[in-house]
């Protein structure tokens, strides 16, 4: 009813298997981009970019490369505060050593140098799986935090151990340090979210996506159709990593401006990323954006209303949220394994019908 | 000579803290045996139970800060301390309880689930229980007194000085850790070997549904295998709180139990106190011979580097069954 196919007839190959195959879908996907584009960009001031957006922004890359990973090639990972870490230091480090070198580039370049360390902390999933190979991610995650800790060359021998990002322009807009303006800030975060959001698209629904669903639903079993194990595993694994050292390029350069490994990529952010999966959808890129909004919204929601109505705690409200965020994992994996995605796929199916039963 | 007896100081103090870190992979081996559950909250019960008997013990009221914002009153503590036996007990059965909680809300609806989705489940599960003891004791860092010695073991060195002309400093806390690590094991070992609900916890851990088929009730089992794994969680929370101060920080060195599970094997009680007393001793002589050449604290990640480094050539682990898959 609401959502009419009628009348849509299907008369080439490309046509059936188009990522917006439903006239409504197209344009409510055309309408979200023009308010993403244009109208956030004119409204949006200080406290929304950087409370809000600019880290739902960052937070859905990372969430997008993980979930390649985990949903789509089904290889658990812990360590991705420790990735997103390399690509926050070889961000710092590509800035300060070649101050000419356009900041896009660099983020570009640290994604890549990411992916070189994720393949070489992914060549144990050749060999083990599950868990066991959740445990051996931890050691990519506390041994590159203490790499970047323990090595002031990484860190410009700066007195604080902390590293600040310098201030860079794209076309004469400033984007990153701390004068930049939050539409520019935005802006950067939104162009590259879109640009990977579309390429994810694109890898999962061509042969490399299906290499690493046949290596997720069963890996021997593709095996013996043919699947490469060495190449889709660690393919997976590269192109996660790229993503995940983008988002944490951003994180470091337009986002924060200034980090430190152990506080900005603990153990506890490579379970904030897991939880957007888990509670976005495995496997769903759509899934990624919703479950990245969810884990950077319900904290402000939360501390907005019992810190700033009520006038609790902080403390209090920070314990209340890990108490519901872990009730709510738990929630979606008893009741929607598929997640946020499932039930908006569900609700789609619905809008189908009704108000017709069949 | 002097080098070489202060590294058998380092080992054998690493030897102790392996230990601990063994009473914590206890609790990760008797899960995951029984019910295939990986278990990774196990970190966070042996912090819950540590702040539940310091809270008990010190009578902060439950909730006292949740309840001062809420009716804007102030209470602070009931004014009296718990005797720690009954602070023990008290903690004892709310670790039953627990157990008995998460089988009902948690386990029970994930039956026949991929393990890997169990194993998110209880990552929800370690997020909550430490929001919860948080939210339930207060978050600031406590001290856990319940009458164990503590301290530089003074016969100790004094024995060592007079053989070796070098005094060992070794902490006499750690030396009760051992013996009560010892005694568990051999407890749970005669435990599961010679009664009735031990057996029926090997034929669980053999084979889930052959155990159901002879009659064995697997949500009971269940529910026995996450209290003796709360019991282990509440002996090494006593022994690290006491050690360490009963903080969050606990719950990461539990993480360490994890590497220490790979090492051991996960399927091998023997496993877990090999691989718990290999990672301590590992990860102290590693930072005394070589840590200082590359930076120091070494001890945060070698436990896991040498865990995906062995993992690589011996995918079960030292002890652990042999992975056979099926297609």
């Amino acid at each position: 009813m609401f959502y009419r196919e009628v009348g849509e007839f299907k008369t080439s190959y490309p046509h059936d298997s188009g990522s917006f195959s439903i006239r409504l879908d197209k344009y409510g996907y055309y309408f979200i981009l023009f308010i993403a584009f244009v109208v956030i960009p004119l409204m949006i001031n200080d406290y929304w970019a950087s409370a809000v957006l600019v880290p739902f922004l960052v937070w859905a890359i990372a969430s997008l490369g993980l979930n390649i990973l985990t949903g789509h090639c089904g290889q658990i990972s812990l360590g991705t505060g420790g990735f997103m870490a390399v690509g926050a230091y070889s961000c710092y480090k590509l800035m300060t050593s070649f101050p000419d070198l356009n900041v896009i580039f660099c983020i570009i370049l640290s994604g890549l140098i990411t992916a070189g360390v994720g393949i070489l902390f992914g060549i144990p999933s050749l060999r083990i799986k599950g868990f066991y190979l959740a445990v051996a991610t931890l050691a990519s995650q506390f041994f590159l935090v203490w790499l970047f800790n323990r090595f002031p060359w990484f860190y410009n021998y700066s007195a604080s151990g902390q590293i600040s990002t310098p201030e860079r322009s794209v076309f004469g807009i400033l984007v990153t340090g701390p004068n930049v303006d939050p539409w520019a800030q935005y802006m950067i975060c939104l162009l590259f979210a879109f640009g990977l959001a579309w390429g994810c698209r694109n890898l999962t629904r061509g042969s490399l996506g299906r290499k690493w669903m046949a290596t997720r639903d069963m890996d021997i079993a593709a095996e013996i159709i043919g699947v490469n194990l060495l190449h889709a595993k660690l393919s997976a694994f590269a192109i996660s990593s790229f993503y995940i050292g983008i988002a944490g390029a951003l994180f470091f350069s337009v986002y924060l401006g200034a980090v430190e490994a152990t506080e900005a990529f603990g153990i506890n952010q490579s379970f904030l990323v897991l939880f957007m999966i888990i509670i976005g959808g495995l496997g769903s890129i759509l899934g990624s954006f919703i479950g990245a909004a969810f884990m950077v919204l319900f904290p402000v929601l939360l501390k907005n209303i019992l810190v700033g109505w009520w006038e609790w705690d902080a403390a209090i409200a920070t314990h209340l949220e890990f108490i519901s965020v872990g009730i709510l994992i738990i929630v979606f994996l008893i009741f929607e394994p598929h997640g946020l995605a499932q039930l908006w796929r569900l609700l789609k199916q619905k809008l189908r019908l009704w108000p017709y039963p069949h | 000579m002097q080098t070489l007896l202060f590294a058998l100081e380092v080992s054998i103090n690493g030897f102790m803290t392996g230990i601990l870190y063994a009473l914590v992979a206890l609790g990760f081996v008797l899960i995951f045996k029984a019910s295939g559950v990986f278990n990774y909250a196990q970190g966070v019960m042996v912090l819950f139970a540590a702040l539940t008997l310091v809270g008990l013990q010190q009578g902060i009221v439950p909730f006292e800060h949740l309840i001062n914002n809420l009716l804007g009153t102030s209470i602070h503590g009931f004014g009296w301390n718990m005797p720690t036996l009954l602070a023990l007990l008290l903690t004892l059965l709310s670790m039953l309880l627990l157990a008995w909680l998460v089988e009902r809300l948690i386990l029970k609806h994930l039956v026949n689930q991929n393990p890997v989705i169990l194993f998110m489940a209880t990552i929800g599960l370690a997020y909550f229980l430490e929001g919860f003891g948080d939210l339930m004791w207060g978050a600031d860092v406590k001290k856990l007194d319940i009458g164990i010695p503590v301290g530089i073991s003074d016969t100790v060195e004094q024995a060592t000085h007079e053989w070796f002309g070098y005094g060992f400093f070794i902490d006499r806390l750690d030396i009760t850790a051992s013996i009560v690590a010892a005694l568990l094991v051999i407890g749970l070992t005669i435990f599961s070997q010679f009664s009735k609900t031990g057996r029926a916890l090997r034929a669980v851990a053999d084979d889930h549904q052959a155990a159901l088929s002879v009659g064995i009730s697997l949500r009971r089992i269940w529910v026995i295998v996450w209290s003796i794994a709360g019991l282990v969680a509440l002996i090494a929370g006593i022994f690290w709180g006491t050690k360490s101060g009963v903080q969050f920080s606990l719950s990461l060195v539990a993480l360490k139990a994890l590497p220490v599970l790979m090492l051991g094997g996960l399927t091998s009680i023997p496993g877990a106190i090999v691989g718990g007393l290999l990672i301590g001793v590992g990860e102290k002589l590693f930072d005394f011979m070589i840590g200082s050449m590359i930076g120091g604290a070494t001890e945060n990640w070698f436990a896991y580097v040498v865990a995906l480094v062995f993992l690589l050539f011996r995918p079960q682990g030292l002890f652990g069954e042999k992975i056979i898959e099926r297609v």
